[in-house]
């Protein structure tokens, strides 16, 4: 398994290579900069600013020198937040992107194979529909209704909770920001472990496993759910790393300091090196999740080998 | 495969069930699905025809009525016209009536103790409610009815924060956000299946590189494509419904591509090899359209999709341009104004939900009339 996993990290590093070197000439080829104002800044001053960020060097070099710096682990200077070099930003933001996005992860895992569990036990029943209506209305209804509707909700009418803000000391900050999150996931994980127990309860080693008399609390939570897992698994990859980079609809609407807001951020200002971490965190934490997937596959499913 | 005509003549037609005619019986026994395309259907109606017919244009501004709530009376309210009515009577100095509102006009017996100057009328000219005043005089001049016009409107869904209809704009946006569906989706079903079909038929290193390619693209971040799309090219509607379908794509390629790896070792796409078909024609004649029914089914799943990113993009400000707008616009436009105008939130939020609902229903519906599985 060592092995596998090192091939596997050893086999990303190209694909890695490839997405950073295409998003970084294609947010360079964009038209225009990090320092373009309204009212253009004066040539002269302009041209020191570009020497004091290495911008005057060729592109090819400057590539080269930001390859040789993330080797390093250096993320270059922000071009929009002065005085703040990239892994500053994300040495601030990350913690809270990571922590909003662990735990709802961690609701929507809990809440969504139960409620599909539950759901698939009760097939055609008034349960079952509850699971599946719900499942649908998490899945139609954008981040962006929910999160100003619960804040409206319990920050303004009830005054329950916060409307908005951060803190990292009171849970009561996090409640609204991660029921939001994790509600579609909810769903969708709801959906894919209802139908894949459905599945599961009719299959031979369910059956052999009621043929030998097991209760069924055993048959369901071992057997059937075990195999019940997988779709969602391979689901929660890409979801995963999406969810812990943080989300730029629900830190904006809740204002909270997470990463998330500064993809769109840097890309609309060509904060060219935000831009680049983002993609570097966020093709990372793509390529750790797609590995815990497998290998979570393997450790679920037996028939599953490493080649 | 379609027979030439002329040669089935003599054979008398045996009434045969197609894979499609199947499906189409099942999906009707689906209540949710046959509900769903009716109201699909009567949603791109109103997105086509409603802006036509309705009386507000979307983009037209009333000043004066700005953020009023959603209702079925007509604003001005009664309860307005009336008092500034009689205002306006107090100053001309004249003794009146009960003044009587009926439709769009207002009428009042007048009497004054010197004979009436026609020039109070500019009073009532002047005034923002009222137009076209009309004076009646009895023949000595001392009485008469005095009548204006007054224009009433009605906002059913209310008005937004600068006074413009709601309902034409939810119009609006659903013949928007549904147009960018339907064509989003039909750019990365055309995309994904000729590219997912020319790579499984390829096969070998073709295919490798093929979807090499696709994991590449998989990893780029849509948010980061669609900035990049919109700061290289602009704003505009054509490049939104491009950037969505050149992201949604990677998926149809991957299914269409699974389907094919297994349709090619198939005796029918054989016996066309071996008949001497050429590589292009086995793909349009036998590989694609045996492809279709997973494609249609992820159409239909597609198209919300396409709806939700759209409408993303237009609350991150990426989207449509004002006084054009979307459902997504709308809403961020009503989250914005929900306190104390909570309705210019809750009908664009509940149009958009009816919409990915319906689809949704449907693509689920079409799903298990598709699937032989569940047969």
């Amino acid at each position: 398994m060592l092995t596998y996993t090192l091939r596997r990290l050893a086999s990303a590093v190209p694909t890695v290579l490839v997405i950073i070197t295409l998003t970084f000439f294609m947010i360079r080829l964009a038209p225009g900069g990090p320092f373009d104002l309204e009212r253009p800044l004066d040539p002269l001053i302009m041209a020191n600013l570009e020497k004091a960020y290495n911008l005057d060097a060729p592109l090819w070099s400057q590539y080269l020198t930001y390859l040789g710096n993330l080797l390093h682990g250096d993320l270059g200077p922000s071009f929009t937040r002065r005085d703040f070099s990239v892994n500053e930003l994300f040495a601030v933001g990350m913690p809270v992107s990571i922590l909003l996005g662990g735990l709802a992860l961690v609701t929507a895992v809990v809440l969504g194979t139960l409620l599909g569990a539950w759901a698939a036990l009760r097939q055609n029943t008034g349960v079952d529909y509850a699971v599946v209506g719900l499942a649908t209305f998490g899945i139609t209804t954008p981040t962006f209704v929910v999160a100003p509707l619960l804040s409206l909700t319990f920050g303004v009418v009830l005054g329950i909770l916060p409307a908005g803000g951060w803190s990292n000391a009171n849970p009561a900050y996090w409640v609204l920001p991660i029921v939001t999150l994790a509600l579609p996931q909810v769903a969708v994980i709801a959906r894919l472990v209802r139908g894949a127990t459905i599945e599961a309860l009719r299959s031979n080693h369910v059956r052999t496993a009621r043929a030998y008399g097991l209760p069924t609390r055993i048959v369901v939570g071992v057997h059937a759910l075990r195999a019940a897992m997988l779709p969602a698994v391979s689901y929660l990859g890409p979801t995963a790393a999406g969810l812990l980079t943080g989300s730029v609809v629900v830190e904006t609407i809740f204002g909270i300091p997470g990463i998330g807001r500064y993809f769109v951020q840097g890309a609309l200002g060509r904060d060219y090196t935000l831009v680049m971490g983002m993609i570097v965190v966020i093709a990372l934490f793509i390529i750790v999740f797609n590995l815990l997937v497998d290998l979570a596959y393997a450790w679920l499913d037996p028939r599953v080998r490493f080649d | 495969m379609a027979v030439q005509p002329d040669l089935i003549e003599d054979i008398p037609a045996v009434a045969g069930r197609s894979l499609w005619q199947d499906a189409w019986a099942r999906l009707r026994r689906n209540r949710a699905a046959v509900a769903s395309m009716i109201v699909l259907a009567a949603l791109c109606l109103v997105g086509i025809f409603g802006p036509m017919v309705w009386p507000h244009p979307y983009d037209q501004v009333y000043p004066k009525f700005v953020r009023v709530p959603a209702s079925l009376e007509a604003y001005p309210g009664t309860d307005s016209i009336l008092p500034g009515f009689e205002g306006l009577l107090q100053r001309a100095r004249l003794e009146h009536g009960e003044p009587v509102l009926e439709g769009g006009e207002v009428s009042v017996a007048v009497a004054a103790d010197e004979p009436i100057d026609p020039r109070i009328l500019r009073y009532f000219e002047r005034s923002d409610l009222f137009s076209n005043p009309r004076l009646e005089l009895a023949d000595d001049g001392l009485s008469g009815t005095l009548a204006v016009d007054v224009e009433r409107l009605y906002f059913y869904f209310g008005t937004d924060a600068i006074g413009r209809d709601l309902a034409a704009r939810i119009m609006i946006g659903v013949r928007i956000s549904l147009a960018i569906g339907i064509l989003a989706s039909i750019m990365a079903l055309v995309l994904g299946v000729t590219y997912g079909a020319v790579s499984g038929y390829l096969g070998g290193r073709v295919d490798n590189v093929m979807m090499r390619v696709v994991d590449i693209l998989y990893s780029l971040p849509f948010i980061f494509f669609v900035i990049l799309m919109v700061v290289f090219f602009g704003r505009s509607l054509i490049i939104i419904f491009i950037a969505i379908g050149a992201t949604e794509w990677l998926d149809m390629a991957r299914i269409v591509r699974g389907q094919t790896l297994s349709l090619k070792r198939q005796e029918f796409v054989q016996a066309a090899e071996a008949l001497g078909a050429t590589k292009t024609g086995i793909l349009m004649r036998h590989i694609i359209p045996n492809t279709l029914g997973p494609v249609v089914v992820f159409v239909t799943l597609l198209v919300p999709k396409a709806i939700l990113l759209e409408s993303l993009l237009s609350f991150l400000g990426l989207g449509v341009q004002d006084p054009l707008t979307s459902l997504g616009l709308l809403i961020s436009e009503g989250a914005a104004n929900m306190r104390g105008a909570l309705w210019l939130l809750i009908w664009p939020a509940l149009t958009l939900t009816l919409i990915l609902f319906a689809l949704n229903f449907l693509g689920d519906g079409l799903r298990d009339s598709l699937d032989p599985k569940d047969r």
